[in-house]
């Protein structure tokens, strides 16, 4: 069970957050003119990575805001946690 | 007599203190501070149980949590509990247990044919016999339970109470034992939080049982000082009889503490267990380690037990376990429990698999007159009810079998010893990775995940010298890491008549010849596997650790396999001669000995389960016995029964009265929220299908919430107050997910746009009138103009209503003349009392949410989440009406586009009416092409409400259909599970008031 960094709050137990899925997909700003292809590729395609993900929490039991977490699948270590609108961090390769 | 085998002098029970107790039955006196197991074994009790599958006669193996045997039922009535182990059970005044898994008793015990029957018993037997066919499954299921149960769960509710407490702290030591203690005596002068768990009633560990010097003193004085001065700093807590069950990410371990279990009375006022959540910043693990059974022919007599086992009852409970004992090792340091044993009056030989053997032990073995056979193995054991005889034969380790005389040897009791196997369960479950150590002959710990550090036989070190002082230090150590101060190290000298060294375990496994037929070589105590039953895995293909563990149940009962896991990968090992490391090692997971639901459920049961919602007027309806429904955590008056009217005579009534008069109806649940902003509009426009640029201020709209899929997923009515300010509701059900979905947006797509969303759901309370009688009603109520021209359909007013302040909503969901009253919550049952006290020139008549279904059903309005799920679109539900064309964007619309969205073939929302026009369709039913014998029939859609209307005399339904508008009028069959087949015709969805004058009063 994760203790995850609330940007706005601080260290928390996990069980007050609920993770949305990976972050950082954007919504069309033209949805209508773009094609099927490119709207399914927002509405369904996902990373998987073994490694580094992006994923968007909330802080349900607590600010209720949402904000983003980069965290590595394999050692579920949470490299950072930044607020929405913040840059994608950089992932390093050590 | 009584407790004969008790020695005259030694061990640390108190002999004034006598204790009775009663076991199968009969009464027993033990002392204070017994086990129950020593107690027994004090009172030469050896049958304790009979086992899972054969149901051979079982005594004690072990003297701790790792027990398999001897396992019995605790206590009476509602307080029983079964498998526990005995080993652990602290004997109180009064305590009673009995043997499991025997009928009827265990030393006549029925099942035990099963034992001669075994070779119908193979491994994988039950996968074997009871497959198919799979309706023959509840069958079978009785009978494996009844056959294989451990114990009796108690019918009768738990009396107890069991608290949870969350935990934080710097640094946890799991383990008591020398390590343990000396990293937390570390940590602790340090200055550090320190949180020290141990499960036994008493700290020390292993060196409680064991002789050994400090400085060349007595080491259990020293041992008492170290203890002491814990005790005394107030930055170490120190929790006794207490299990840690669960390590999982981010150093957050689980752990059970029995407050109470072992007291004579149950308190009042302490909880019987207590559930720690702990965070650590570190955790440091000195758990120990488990002594490694022998596998040899019948090794489970009762009689037969670890040597470790056979020194702690002697040592510590005073308890001789036999008087002619053998010792059979493959090591050095079982052979101080063979001196320990002499020293107390036994005749002890001992069975060595090693032909080589130390000097100092040998010299000591002839000066103690112990005979040893060197280079000799256990291979048969006798002896009905408790072991009387063994038989040894000489091991040919270049040949790698047995050669030369059986020879014989009485005993009563046989010690064994196979080495240590390092207790890696929650270093494991902490994601720790092992790997094979062939000097000791198991798994030790290798890669170290969590922030932890993992000592003393824990980490397989088991040299007292080493661990003395690398414990204290990893207790500086873990304390510096997180910036606390270091201490002064020490150090200490610390002895054992006979060192542990790491080259003196001989892996020993009789295994390497073939097993012999007709006695059985335990591997698995408690699952009943046997050597023979891992090499059938083998040879039947069941060859991966995970398979062989599933197949044979090795490793699988309430003991989690702490005695056997590393004997079976051992005979694998040999099997398919590989080395250990190869044949690799099954998952350990939570918890890490059974524990009670009870206390991972704590407070939250009964009242506390699940929070229940009521609102403001909710006392009214238990008053005037409403019967009420759960939606969500929600409790809504489902209908209110006249005398003794069942359901449907209700809801008739109900119904009746809204059509012809006045209804009334609690609708606080609906989800509420206040919009607020400059861009509440925009986005409105947004989150909705259809257009809200142009809502005037005092008007109500309903909307359609879709997601990107295109799908519905809420609805609702939406109401301008003022001029950036909008009144939301949602479906009851679906409040928390839209409020969610809002501010998902807010916050992560569109950050400019300026609208704060509050949830106002519990602030105000709703009451609904409804019927022809309304506007008549409320008139006399209400200081605002109801008149039709003042306020029509769809319009909002504020005002007051029975001198409270008010918002009245004229919106229907009954297809009648509507109000939905709000007044702030705290007035709604002051309100609500009115109504009812007005209306009853009306015969206002409080309706549930069964008449809400039924009405709305007979205007075809739909219920999200009933009739739709999740997969229809506007469209399909005939609502086109309510999706903009104009509008460029908005959550869902560019869906309505694809390829999927707009086949015609989709299913689309109608009306059924059957033909018989007396059938209610069970929900849920299939329409299908054609109605065959049985399935599988083409299905076209599905009815997703039913009712029958009593507005109309007749039943109506609401259903999905394939293509469904295109059948308007077409007849269609649905079969039912009772076989009868169903016709009916397919209609529009508004079955009543098609033109919707009546709501437009
Ligand atoms: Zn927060």
């Amino acid at each position: 069970m994760f203790i995850i960094n609330c940007p706005y709050c601080g260290e928390r137990d996990q069980t007050e957050f609920t993770c949305h899925g990976e972050a950082h997909i954007a919504r069309p700003d033209n949805p209508s003119e773009i094609s099927d292809e490119e709207w399914g590729r927002y509405l369904f395609f996902r990373e998987n990575p073994k490694g580094t993900h992006f994923e968007r929490w909330t802080h349900d039991h607590g600010c209720r805001r949402w904000f983003n977490v980069m965290r590595d699948t394999v050692t579920d270590q949470i490299i950072k946690t930044y607020k929405m609108g913040e840059a994608k961090p950089e992932i390093s390769n050590e | 007599m009584s407790n004969q085998n008790r020695t005259i002098y030694g061990g640390k029970v108190n002999r004034e203190k006598p204790i009775n107790f009663v076991f199968n039955g009969k009464s027993y006196i033990g002392y204070q501070g017994d086990t129950l197991a020593s107690a027994l074994l004090a009172n030469d009790v050896h049958l304790i149980g009979r086992s899972f599958k054969y149901h051979r006669a079982r005594g004690i193996l072990t003297a701790g949590s790792e027990e398999p045997n001897a396992i019995v039922q605790l206590g009476l009535g509602a307080r029983t509990e079964p498998n526990i182990r005995a080993t652990e059970v602290e004997l109180y005044e009064g305590l009673e247990a009995s043997s499991q898994n025997c009928w009827p008793s265990v030393n006549f015990d029925i099942g035990a044919m099963n034992n001669f029957l075994s070779r119908i018993f193979p491994a994988g037997f039950y996968y074997k016999t009871f497959k198919w066919p799979p309706s023959m499954w509840l069958f079978y299921e009785h009978f494996i339970r009844k056959a294989a149960g451990l114990g009796q769960s108690p019918t009768a509710k738990n009396p107890d109470r069991y608290e949870q407490k969350f935990y934080y702290t710097d640094i946890t030591i799991v383990g008591g034992g020398i390590s343990g203690l000396l990293a937390a005596l570390g940590a602790g002068r340090s200055g550090c939080k320190v949180l020290l768990i141990d499960e036994n009633p008493e700290l020390g560990g292993y060196l409680l049982d064991y002789n050994f010097s400090i400085n060349e003193k007595d080491g259990k004085k020293w041992l008492k000082k170290i203890i002491e001065e814990l005790d005394g700093l107030a930055n170490v807590t120190i929790l006794k009889r207490t299990t840690a069950m669960g390590y999982y990410d981010y150093n957050y371990l689980t752990a059970l503490e029995k407050v109470t279990n072992h007291h004579v009375e149950f308190s009042n006022t302490l909880p019987r267990e207590r559930y720690w959540r702990i965070r650590s910043k570190k955790v440091i693990l000195a758990q120990g380690a488990f002594e490694r059974p022998l596998v040899f022919a019948d090794n489970d007599r009762p009689g037969i037990m670890m040597a470790s086992a056979g020194q702690k009852y002697l040592s510590r409970y005073g308890v001789l376990p036999g008087k002619s004992v053998v010792l059979f090792t493959n090591n050095d340091h079982a052979y101080l429990t063979a001196f320990e044993f002499v020293e107390k009056g036994a005749k002890v030989t001992v069975v060595d698999t090693r032909d080589l053997l130390n000097a100092r032990i040998s010299e000591k073995c002839k000066l103690l007159n112990i005979k040893v056979f060197k280079s000799y193995s256990v291979i048969k054991t006798y002896g009905d009810k408790k072991v009387n005889r063994i038989e040894i034969q000489q091991v040919d380790k270049n040949q790698n079998q047995l050669t030369g005389e059986v020879e014989n040897i009485h005993t009563d009791c046989v010690l064994m010893s196979g080495g240590w196997n390092p207790a890696v369960q929650l270093f494991s479950q902490s994601r720790g990775k092992l790997k094979y150590d062939l000097k000791i002959n198991t798994f030790v710990p290798d890669k170290i995940i969590e922030n932890q550090k993992i000592i003393g036989s824990n980490n397989g070190q088991f040299n007292l010298q080493e661990n003395l002082n690398e414990s204290f230090e990893a207790g500086i150590a873990a304390a510096n890491e997180l910036n606390f101060n270091s201490v002064e190290k020490v150090n200490w000298t610390g002895k054992e008549e006979i060192e542990f060294t790491h080259s003196d375990v001989e892996p020993y496994m009789l295994g390497k010849k073939k097993v012999t037929k007709g006695s059985k070589h335990f591997i698995d105590f408690q699952n009943d596997v046997t050597a023979a039953d891992i090499f059938l895995a083998q040879r039947e293909g069941y060859i991966s650790v995970e398979h062989t563990k599933r197949y044979t149940t090795t490793g699988m009962g309430t003991d989690q396999g702490k005695t056997s896991n590393v004997n079976a990968l051992a005979l694998m090992s040999h099997i398919h001669n590989k080395p250990v490391d190869e044949i690799g090692h099954t998952t350990f997971r939570p918890p890490y000995a059974p524990q009670t639901i009870g206390a991972i459920a704590g407070r939250s049961v009964d009242k506390l389960f699940d929070p229940v919602r009521k609102t403001s007027i909710h006392e009214w309806h238990v008053e005037n016995k409403a019967v009420f429904e759960d939606v969500g955590q929600w409790k809504r008056p489902y209908y209110f029964p006249q005398n003794k009217e069942d359901i449907h005579q209700a809801v008739k009534r109900e119904c009746l009265a809204v059509r012809n008069s006045l209804g009334i109806l609690d609708a606080s649940t609906l989800g509420k929220i206040d919009l607020q902003g400059p861009d509440a509009a925009k986005f409105l426009n947004m989150i909705y299908t259809n257009a809200w640029s142009k809502l005037e201020i005092g008007s109500c709209r309903y909307g359609l919430m879709c997601n990107e899929h295109g799908m519905i997923f809420d609805d609702g009515v939406t109401s301008r107050l003022g001029e950036n300010h909008y009144h939301m509701t949602t479906t009851t059900g679906g409040a928390a997910r839209v409020m969610s979905w809002l501010e998902e947006f807010l916050q992560t797509e569109w950050l400019d746009m300026k609208v704060f969303c509050t949830s106002v759901t519990e602030q105000w309370a709703v009451l609904s009138i409804s019927g022809p009688n309304s506007r008549k009603f409320l008139e006399d109520l209400t200081n605002i103009d109801l008149s039709k021209e003042n306020f029509p359909f769809m319009k909002f007013r504020e005002g007051e209503v029975c001198g409270v302040k008010a918002r009245i909503f004229r919106i229907s969901f009954t297809g009648e003349l509507s109000y939905e009253v709000n007044v702030p919550a705290r007035y709604g049952r002051y309100v609500w009392e009115k109504f009812m006290e007005h209306g009853k020139k009306y015969n206002i008549t409080p309706y549930g949410t069964e008449t809400m279904h039924v009405l709305r059903a007979e205007k075809g309005f739909i219920i999200v989440g009933q009739d739709t799920d999740g997969s229809v679109t506007p469209s399909d539900m005939n609502m086109d009406w309510i999706v903009s064309k104009k509008k460029e964007d908005f959550l869902g619309k560019r869906s309505y586009t694809r390829s999927d969205t707009v086949r015609h073939d989709r299913k689309k929302f109608v009306g059924l009416l059957v033909n018989d026009k007396k059938t209610i369709l069970p929900e849920g039913s299939h329409i299908v092409e054609k109605a065959l014998k049985q399935p599988p029939m083409k299905m076209l859609g599905h009815i997703t409400s039913s009712y029958y209307s009593p507005t109309l005399g007749y039943p109506i339904a609401l259903a999905m259909l394939k293509d469904g508008i295109s059948k308007m009028g077409e007849q269609v069959v649905v079969p039912l599970m009772n076989g009868k087949i169903i016709e009916a015709t397919v209609t529009d969805t508004i079955f009543y008031d098609k033109e919707g004058k009546r709501n437009n009063e």
